[in-house]
């Protein structure tokens, strides 16, 4: 996601809310009826459990005032999981997007190996990647999350990200985050160039007010390098957000 | 079934008073405070269906004799401000207190209002496995509707309890105390007998609860470290030792602040179900002696209990008596019950204070010369941080690293004598270093295993004291142990050898631990802790009963020695908020097998940073505290934080019996199946 591609046309992008819909009653139905097995059994070890979490939505000060969302969604049993995860943004009406569908396993007490599809757009044009990561809690409770891409040109992608929570008081929390992004190969239609692409920096300022709900303001930075940088106007932009962090 | 209506009030605090004599003639308890009449039609028990038709819940009765009713349902309450439906017996929270006398038959007719199953386990009660009631495992449970008759014979005295085994039914309210009359009358004398029974209530539905722990493991926790923390660190030691104090945790991901899973974040605490407004009130004439009967029906919260001004006399321990011993403070486990008699002098308030173990709440209540009267509520203790020991860490791999410490010398299964020249070496002061005193000290206070008013006196001062260490006469202390051995025949021939000195000649059998993303911590120097009152209540100024504290009040040397031992590793994620013993949770779990007449002996190894009472359903765990010759007996076994522990079980029950810890949300992956054929 690259906050000055504002400047740009993008055509809507209508399935993507729909789907996300759609896998998160799922993901409920499936919760509701597991946990109301536990109370008449009375042993169940392994309950499914869903999570769906909104990281970042969020408005931008920076041209038009993009929307940027970063969805995490899972269902999990034991060490297994499901995980969806869409991040972009909305210009306008008009969105740019990253999104993976994974299936992680437990391989470690904090790491899950995910493996699945990515599925990127921009403007009028999807990519499909084939993933494989890992994600989990790096010592020093770094959450972490370390993604190579494949598609069928054989073109490779790195995307990492690692965040940090600070917390001022139990409820006053700076959380940091870290993201770089490189390529094997030039993508235009993506607008991205080969080599290190971008690396961007978030500081958000939350305030749980339920460990499920918190507001949010912060400021982001993001600077985009060689060929990358060459398909946007500035290479480097920083904006002020502020948001909603929550999860259910 | 005798109905004893015992001081009914307009408010919720109710105490349960039991005086010795209304015990003995069976007579109407007298209420300690002004009575307001009930209707009795309340106290049938509701039906279930929208909260408008709930009957709002009564204070509790003692109910004694032989045959009892006891009718699960739903009724309202408000502990919080908000009402709530709570699952009830007899519409009342706590559940009736059951008097039941040694020798009778009891019949308890159990029957199900509710529109889910249920079930009432009878919590350490020795009887046949049938009438145990755990769903799934000993019977099928009580269906909506239906009445299922317990019956069996009580074969023990003492306090006990009563609980739901039927999913979160516990958590939200379905508890009683139980009491049961010695046929031969107990060595103690009292005027009043009260029940405490403490519980954890939460608003909100216990299913959430797991799903939230599941979402988000310290969801609950609202005492983590913050910024300030470390830069108060930094400015109290420099830089480099706070990052490094930090490195140890951060390098594995934990942290110092997980004390509960589950928090007065969402819990609300409660004595005899009273909460800290409404406040239970016991009523005493100065120079009187009380008993208490703690009763630990939480959920999921230990508590630390004081009585400020007042110190408590250790009589019993999961309903068996015990050597008495005097305390200022006493931890308590999810299950334990511990009785304990104190004798206030004065004119006042007394309040009997449970914290939390993480101090992020208590329950209250007093003993008081006047109901009106009611003690102010004392502060509440530091936030205790867990130290290295209770991960079980290797100290020498440790950063301040303590030359001349050997840590061989703690493998507990053949105990060589102490090397007394060690306890220079270990007289740092360093607050870490409690657990590993502790367990030195037992070995070495357990040497002289008759000699109980020494071991009290010196056990006392080093437990409290870390750094006086150096100052005990270890020669005197050996020169005696010494002269124990060469006393009358009669004495040398009932003494078997020390717990800790025995020679493990036995077979030792170890499942093949299951290490993997489902385990996030592995206790590489799991020590024996049994005089280390745990984190929080180390070196606190106050005395602390312990397990080492715990002596048989009977001999028990006539009980022979192992047939074989069996490891148990407590193994969990709290990351993922997964729990299992040797790594495999219940559902994946082969039934473990006991020999039916056979004496067991069983360690514990607990791999995680949280404390899990074991409860083996049906027989009697009696609890190596040091002494063989006095192994106390018990239902629940603290198993605490990177530490280890052992105790022998006879046996004597054949079926199929229920082996879990008690952290309800613990419960369903940390739980084995045992037969006994």
């Amino acid at each position: 996601m690259n906050t000055n591609s504002n400047t740009n046309h993008f055509t809507k992008q209508p399935g993507l809310y729909t789907q996300l819909r759609g896998v998160i009653l799922y993901s409920l139905m499936i919760s509701a009826t597991t946990f109301s097995n536990i109370a008449n059994a009375g042993m169940m070890d392994e309950p499914v459990v869903t999570k769906v979490a909104m990281n970042k939505f969020e408005i931008t000060n920076a041209n038009h005032n993009p929307k940027v969302w970063a969805l995490n969604a899972w269902v999990m049993k034991d060490i297994q999981r499901l995980v969806l995860k869409s991040k972009g943004e909305s210009v306008d009406g008009e969105t740019s997007s990253e999104n993976m569908l994974l299936y992680g396993h437990g391989i470690a007490p904090y790491w899950d190996i995910q493996l699945g599809l990515g599925y990127d757009t921009h403007e009028n044009d999807t990519h499909n990647w084939g993933v494989i990561g890992l994600s989990g809690m790096a010592p020093y409770f770094f959450e972490t999350n370390a993604y190579a891409l494949v598609d069928s040109d054989g073109t490779l992608g790195l995307r990492l990200a690692t965040e940090y929570d600070t917390l001022f008081t139990q409820r006053l929390i700076l959380s940091s985050e870290l993201e770089a992004n490189a390529y094997s190969d030039d993508i235009p239609e993506l607008q991205l160039g080969s080599g290190l692409s971008s690396i961007a920096l978030g500081l958000r300022l939350r305030y749980e007010i339920k460990r499920e709900f918190a507001p949010y303001i912060g400021v982001e930075f993001h600077k985009t390098y060689g060929q990358t940088a060459d398909y946007h106007k500035e290479d480097f932009e920083s904006a002020l957000v502020a948001g909603l962090r929550f999860w259910f | 079934m005798n109905t004893q209506n015992l001081s009914i009030r307009s408010n919720d605090s109710q105490p349960n008073s039991l005086t010795r004599r209304t015990f003995i003639k069976g007579a109407v308890m007298s209420s300690t405070m002004a009575g307001v009449g009930f209707n009795p039609t309340q106290l049938l028990a509701s039906t279930p269906g929208g909260i408008q038709n709930q009957s709002h819940v009564q204070n509790t009765k003692v109910l004694s004799g032989t045959e009892f009713h006891l009718d699960i349902g739903t009724s309202i309450v408000n502990f919080t401000g908000t009402p709530q439906l709570a699952t009830t017996i007899n519409n009342m929270l706590p559940s009736p207190t059951l008097i039941w006398r040694e020798g009778d038959e009891v019949t308890l007719h159990v029957t199900n209002h509710l529109d889910e199953m249920t079930s009432i386990h009878w919590h350490g009660i020795i009887l046949p496995f049938e009438m145990d009631g755990v769903p799934g495992l000993t019977f099928d449970g009580i269906k909506p509707g239906e009445t299922f008759t317990y019956k069996f014979k009580v074969q023990q005295h003492g306090s006990y309890w009563y609980h739901s085994h039927s999913g979160f039914q516990e958590q939200n309210g379905m508890y009683g105390s139980i009491v049961i009359l010695p046929k031969q009358k107990d060595p103690y004398h009292y005027q009043h007998d009260h029940v405490i029974q403490l519980s954890d209530w939460t608003d909100e539905d216990p299913h959430d609860v797991v799903k939230n722990l599941k979402r988000m493991p310290d969801y609950y926790n609202y005492q983590q470290r913050t910024l300030g923390d470390f830069f108060s660190e930094v400015q109290e030691n420099g830089f480099m030792t706070a990052f490094n104090n930090r490195k140890m945790w951060n390098e594995m991901s934990m942290m110092d602040r997980d004390l509960s899973d589950v928090t007065g974040a969402t819990y609300t605490y409660l004595m005899n179900g009273a909460n800290p407004s409404t406040h239970w009130r016991g009523v005493f004439k100065p120079g009187e002696k009380v008993r208490l009967r703690f009763i630990n029906s939480s959920a999921m919260t230990f508590f630390d209990i004081h009585i400020p001004g007042l110190k408590m006399t250790v009589i019993a321990s999961d309903g068996n008596l015990v050597q008495p011993v005097e305390v200022d403070q006493l931890r308590i486990g999810v299950a334990e019950t511990y009785d304990v008699l104190v004798e206030p002098q004065h004119e006042q308030a007394y309040a009997v204070f449970a914290q939390a173990l993480d101090r992020s709440g208590y329950a209250i209540g007093s003993l008081t010369t006047d109901a009106n009267l009611i003690a102010d509520t004392p502060e509440l203790d530091p936030l205790p941080i867990l130290g290295h020991s209770d991960m079980a860490m290797d100290m020498s791999k440790m950063d301040h690293s303590m030359p001349g410490m050997h840590h061989d010398m703690h493998d507990m299964k053949v105990m060589p004598s102490m090397e007394h020249s060690q306890h220079q070496e270990m007289n740092h002061d360093t607050p870490d270093m409690s657990a590993m005193d502790h367990s030195q000290h037992q070995e070495m206070n357990h040497d002289t295993p008759d000699m109980s008013a020494m071991d009290h006196s010196q056990h006392q001062e080093m437990n409290q004291n870390t750094p006086d260490m150096s100052a005990m006469d270890h020669s005197q202390h050996q020169s005696m142990n010494h002269a124990m051995e060469h006393d009358t025949p009669a004495l040398k021939q009932r003494l078997q050898p020390n717990a800790n000195l025995e020679v493990a000649d036995w077979p030792v059998e170890q499942a093949k631990i299951k290490w993997g993303p489902h385990t996030n911590m592995r206790a590489e120097d799991a020590q024996y802790r049994l005089s280390d009152p745990g984190v929080g209540l180390r070196n606190n100024g106050r005395k602390v009963l312990t397990y080492a504290d715990l002596r048989n009040l009977y001999p028990t040397n006539l009980e022979p020695k192992p047939d074989r031992e069996i490891v148990l590793n407590l193994t969990g994620n709290m990351e993922r908020y997964m729990w299992s013993i040797d790594g495999v949770p219940y559902s994946k779990a082969e039934p473990m097998h006991f020999k039916f007449g056979e004496r067991i002996r069983i360690t514990f190894i607990n791999n995680t940073m949280m404390n899990h009472p074991m409860h083996l359903h049906g027989m009697w765990s009696d609890l190596e505290t040091g002494d063989l010759n006095y192994l106390p007996r018990k239902h629940t076994i603290v198993v605490q934080p990177g530490a280890r522990i052992s105790y022998r079980v006879t046996v004597d029950a054949k079926g199929v019996w229920a082996y879990h810890c008690h952290m309800l949300y613990h419960m369903a992956g940390m739980f084995r199946k045992v037969i006994v054929a």
